[in-house]
């Protein structure tokens, strides 16, 4: 029952369409047709062997035995949907989105992104797609992240630096809404996170739902069992409720998402929405955002370009309602910490947002019995990262 | 005053075709706010449309954009901007509207915001984020205040409008062209036909903005509607002129309403 989404894509009371009239045809037309092709088995087929054959999937499950060892607690699994094409789980979503798209007719994505990924998804599935794509990118996070920048124009796609407001992922997403409203007819907006007005937040999720899928047979497989805690980073939410989703019905497995606490959640240096913000409405959602006593939108901070969001999915703010899944608060210096730690231990790099839910699990794991089971995604690598965790260890270095 | 908002916006309309101007309340500052809207009356502004800045106005073109961030930072809030509109009506009569985003109505909370719009003598209210779909957030209350809740229709409102003109009161808010707010060489959208599926199902009267900023285009947009809406065009003057947009501001509505007024 709680998964439902009524007519209006409502997740409790979070949720919503609060988007100008001039979108609303859009947003419809996109959910009949989503309604319609995702029981389509052609659709399904089509999607499942790009997923597989294109993207690499199933990801692995691994289990980092050394990390486990280290910690001296519970048994550690790694997801790695960094092992994807294109480096992260935002391929998942992008593939059936443009899949979806092109059904419907459209020949042009445009897409924000915040870290890069999602804009390198969409570019990629774009060229394969042979479809048009424009992506919207905060001018501050173009330098953070040059390196997808680069990547995202040798894809074929137009980068648009955006200047105003914060000049990160809110205001990309800001600025794609109002390309969108300009140009509809043939254009997408292939949104990259379980957030803006419905149905995106639900299309989303079902696109992400493959990782908790996976997880849950995975699992069984290796284990016999389910996992005792599910650790995800939450900027908007799409990892984190692909790596949810399956399990929520499984109320013995814990349900954690870990949010970019920046410098700290008593500072004004932060982007934890949930330990920090309040209801409000905002990109077309009802949902928790961090915002000033007027609603003026809060301009946060994180390391992490794709976790520097003032606001979080709808149906997380739910979970959260509900009691259903924690969220707690890491910050830029644990983060990193973390990013470190699992390099030299695991040998494997993940991206500065994963570092988030791997700081988590670093804390949480020596807690628990070593019969106890936790899966932390890692949601993509960390390559992108290196230049700026280099420089906020003091060390400039040029891509 | 025993009228309700949506009455008081409707007689706005009556002696001839409206023009409305835009202002973003603290653009530069709140005391050049109130010389634009005295002025703007007493060039023929039949409606004044204030604007509640909002940090991430998504409807709005880079000009508009620009107004709502000089204003937040000059430190105007949602309540300095109640104080000052509760002066400014002990002085004018024409019926003022509220233009700003859900979240600055929903946080201030929606029934402490309306009712103070009732207290302070503000008409109607417009929030460009609140589609037909979500306008039971506010629209009980602003029935129970008095306050008009006004309804948009866009190019692209097909076989939505007859639904959002039915519902609609005060007036009804019809987009020119796609995109967001600022100022375009050509309207292209058939209004006329908008137009023509309102009327068939209301009497209330259509106002016409986005993209109008010169004499002719507001002619041939009151040709075919009750009045235009005029934002970025002026609020253009404000950014160039800053303090000494008054008087440039006062020419432009003159020559707006004249233009109009011939119809």
């Amino acid at each position: 029952m709680m998964k439902m989404t009524d007519k209006k894509g409502r997740f409790g009371v979070h949720g919503g369409q609060y988007i100008p009239e001039t979108l609303m045809n859009a947003v419809i037309e996109l959910e009949e047709a989503y309604n319609r092709y995702k029981e389509d088995a052609e659709f399904n087929r089509e999607l499942q062997d790009l997923l597989n054959e294109y993207a690499g999937r199933p990801s692995g499950l691994y289990f980092a035995k050394k990390l486990t060892r280290e910690l001296g607690g519970a048994n550690i699994y790694l997801k790695r949907e960094d092992l994807n094409h294109t480096g992260s789980h935002k391929i998942n979503n992008v593939l059936g989105q443009a899949l979806l798209a092109k059904k419907m007719g459209k020949t042009r994505l445009i897409a924000e992104t915040g870290a890069g990924q999602h804009g390198v998804a969409t570019a990629t599935a774009a060229a394969l797609l042979d479809m048009e794509c424009v992506v919207f990118m905060g001018e501050e996070d173009t330098k953070r992240q040059a390196l997808n920048v680069y990547r995202m124009r040798l894809l074929g796609a137009e980068v648009i630096p955006v200047t105003s407001g914060t000049a990160t992922l809110k205001d990309a997403v800001s600025e794609a809404m109002r390309e969108w409203t300009s140009r509809i007819e043939d254009t997408h907006y292939c949104l990259g996170s379980v957030m803006g007005p419905h149905p995106f937040p639900t299309i989303v999720r079902d696109f992400q739902a493959v990782i908790s899928k996976e997880i849950k047979e995975q699992i069984l497989q290796k284990e016999g069992r389910l996992p005792d805690a599910v650790i995800a980073c939450v900027g908007g939410g799409s990892n984190a409720i692909g790596s949810f989703y399956h399990f929520i019905e499984d109320k013995e497995v814990r349900l954690i998402g870990c949010e970019a606490a920046g410098r700290g959640i008593d500072t004004f240096e932060t982007a934890a929405t949930i330990n920090t913000g309040r209801l409000g409405i905002f990109h077309g959602m009802k949902s928790y955002f961090c915002q000033d006593k007027y609603g003026q939108i809060a301009p946060v901070y994180s390391i992490s370009a794709g976790l520097d969001y003032p606001g979080i999915g709808p149906e997380h703010a739910n979970l959260h309602d509900m009691g259903r899944a924690e969220y707690v608060p890491v910050t830029d210096e644990e983060a990193v910490e973390a990013f470190e730690f699992l390099s030299r231990t695991e040998g494997i790099i993940p991206a500065i947002e994963s570092a988030h839910a791997v700081a988590y699990a670093i804390k949480l794991a020596p807690t628990l019995d070593k019969d106890k089971i936790i899966v932390i995604t890692i949601s993509g690598r960390g390559d992108k990262d290196c230049a700026a965790i280099a420089r906020y260890r003091g060390e400039d270095i040029y891509e | 005053m025993n009228k309700t908002g949506a009455e008081r916006i409707r007689k706005a309309f009556l002696k001839g075709k409206a023009f409305i101007p835009f202002l973003t309340c603290g653009d530069p500052d709140l005391e050049i706010t109130e010389k634009l809207v005295k002025a703007a009356i007493e060039n023929g502004a039949d409606i004044i449309e204030l604007g509640i800045p909002f940090s991430d106005p998504t409807a709005e073109g880079p000009v508009i954009q620009g107004a709502n961030l000089r204003a937040l930072q000059g430190g105007v809030t949602t309540d300095g901007i109640f104080e000052f509109v509760r002066e400014l009506r002990k002085e004018v009569t024409v019926p003022f509207v509220f233009m700003t985003y859900a979240n600055v109505v929903f946080s201030y909370g929606a029934e402490e915001f309306i009712s103070t719009c009732q207290k302070i003598g503000v008409d109607g209210i417009i929030l460009p984020d609140l589609p037909f779909e979500e306008k039971e957030e506010f629209a009980p209350i602003c029935k129970k205040y008095g306050v008009a809740l006004i309804s948009m229709i866009a190019p692209t409102s097909d076989k939505r409008i007859a639904m959002i003109a039915r519902e609609a009161e005060g007036f009804l808010y019809i987009v020119s062209s796609l995109g967001v707010t600022g100022t375009r060489s050509e309207i292209t959208t058939d209004l006329s036909s908008i137009i023509k599926v309102v009327r068939e199902n209301t009497d209330i009267p259509c106002a016409i903005g986005f993209g109008i900023s010169t004499p002719g285009q507001a002619k041939k947009m009151a040709e075919i509607s009750d009045g235009v809406i005029v934002g970025s065009a002026i609020v253009k003057k404000i950014e160039e002129y800053a303090k000494n947009a008054v008087l440039y501001v006062s020419n432009y509505v003159k020559e707006m309403k004249d233009a109009i007024g011939e119809l």
